[in-house]
């Protein structure tokens, strides 16, 4: 080879080498494939998908054996309609692409077409209806948890964030439940196995209140023990109420759907155990005031009785003063009323006394008035004209009376007539 | 932890003392009895509730034989 210096110690094979650069050869790779794949169209299930912000989409194309790493930029995915993620199985029209900075090879995606739900999640959903068709999901076999579960059983990884989360929550709001983990692997071959297990065990061991089966978030695939048979069987087989705890956003595990609670952080299963104690709690202090209240309205009303047995039982030497007291009361006023009565009466007679004093004749004649009548006694003599001579008059004096015979008639003598 | 053993069946007696008096039909003295037993129980009910202590233990199983062993629990000691 004439790129080779002439060296006569080299052996044929040697002397026959060719030897890449990194480049050399990437770029050999490059040309080759990328030259022959292109235009062409591959079929697979979408894993590990993630939507970058500069809007291209990285994600990976798996089958049963094998995984091919892909790339829609923001140019061809902006009219996609349908919302990729992972477990979808789409058929995908590109270019196989080199990428020398890492030595990778990629799949530059320019069109996609969904073919339906990946294999993965057809034998999920071919799982749950199995599992439902038996009941295990049945909305019937969930049990409440116990009025307040002291003692709680979690299966978790030892040293995941599942526990601590867990751990943290009950000390500060509910330190009075005791913790046992068991701790198991969450990810991986013997994952769903481990869980299992550690679920029959706490039923075994029993001194439990409720089993936690948990785990902090993931992808699909991390995630993928808890909705592995195995788990569910072992959930749904629980004598003791399970709350499954596996931190996921888009779908339920079938964990969740076989446990009697099932929430979506570590955190919130914590948080039942505290929202139960603090709803006792508050329970137990209304009671106290209910109580106090019924034994309040107790008193009241046997002091009411009390009051109205106290007057009814007055003896009848208290009555009869009391009477008593009102007959002085009213005679009192009786007695008031008479004199003054009296007072105005007598009052009354003496201006009428007065009055008849200063009509009677009598005090006229006192006064040295004198009064004449016409004998035999017909009525007091007003008038001369009535009289003749030789009628007989009486004239009444204030002391006394004399008869005499009239001399003369003398009319309209106003001086002397009286 | 006996005070947890009997919790329910304690909240269930505290439970009735209530209804019981809220009745009225109890005598003065029986009311009073009531009303004491009641908030004996009240009171030891929160304590049990309120108890600052906790064990945290990890369950270990050999051959088929479990035992209980301290978690050492870092995080939430602080």
């Amino acid at each position: 080879m004439e790129r080779n210096s002439p060296d006569l110690f080299l052996s044929e094979d040697q002397k026959s080498r060719h030897i890449y650069s990194v480049s050399e050869i990437t770029r050999d790779i490059q040309v080759i494939l990328e030259n022959t794949f292109h235009g062409l169209w591959v079929e697979g299930e979408v894993s590990n998908f993630k939507a970058h912000s500069s809007g291209h989409f990285y994600f990976s194309l798996k089958d049963k054996d094998a995984v091919l790493a892909a790339a829609m930029f923001s140019r061809a995915n902006k009219d996609i309609k349908f919302k990729i993620e992972d477990g979808l199985k789409a058929v995908c029209f590109g270019k196989i692409n080199v990428y020398s900075p890492r030595g990778q090879y990629q799949l530059i995606v320019e069109k996609m077409e969904p073919q339906g739900i990946g294999a993965q999640q057809l034998a999920l959903e071919q799982l749950k209806k199995k599992l439902a068709k038996e009941g295990l999901f049945d909305p019937g076999r969930k049990r409440p948890l116990t009025l307040m579960p002291f003692s709680v059983g979690i299966v978790t990884s030892g040293s995941g964030a599942a526990v601590r989360d867990i751990l943290q929550i009950l000390k500060r709001g509910a330190s009075c439940v005791d913790v046992i983990l068991r701790s198991v692997r969450v990810q991986g071959e013997s994952a769903a196995q481990e869980i299992a297990e550690g679920i029959n065990d706490f039923n075994k061991f029993k001194k439990v209140d409720a089993i936690i089966v948990s785990r902090g978030g993931g992808s699909i695939e991390d995630l993928w023990a808890f909705n592995e048979e195995a788990v569910v069987r072992a959930i749904a087989a629980s004598e003791i109420p399970v709350v499954s705890a596996v931190g996921h956003q888009i779908n339920l595990t079938l964990a969740d759907l076989a446990a009697d609670i099932f929430v979506e952080t570590p955190t919130a299963a914590a948080k039942i155990m505290v929202d139960k104690k603090n709803t006792l709690l508050a329970d137990i202090d209304s009671f106290k005031h209910e109580m106090e209240f019924s034994v309040q309205e107790l008193f009241a009303s046997l002091n009411n009785r009390l009051a109205t047995l106290r007057h009814s039982l007055k003896s009848p030497w208290d009555r009869l003063s009391e009477k008593a007291q009102l007959v002085d009361e009213l005679s009192a006023a009786l007695k008031n009323n008479m004199v003054n009565y009296l007072k105005l009466i007598k009052e009354r007679a003496s201006a009428y006394i007065q009055r008849l004093e200063a009509l009677s004749p009598l005090a006229v004649l006192s006064r040295g008035y004198s009064l004449s009548m016409l004998m035999p006694e017909t009525g007091i003599i007003k008038n001369a004209a009535r009289l003749k001579k030789g009628d007989k008059i009486k004239t009444v004096l204030e002391k006394g009376s004399f008869l005499s015979t009239v001399e003369e008639v003398i009319k309209d003598e106003r001086e002397t007539d009286i | 932890m006996k005070e947890k053993q009997t919790f329910e069946e304690d909240i269930k007696n505290l439970q009735k003392i209530v209804d019981d008096l809220a009745s009225g039909k109890l005598t003065l003295g029986e009311s009073l009895k009531k009303y004491e037993e009641g908030v004996k129980l009240a009171q030891g009910l929160s304590v049990v509730l309120n108890e600052a202590q906790r064990k945290v233990e990890l369950l270990m199983k050999k051959e088929g034989k479990f035992s209980l062993e301290d978690f050492e629990d870092k995080d939430s000691k602080e």
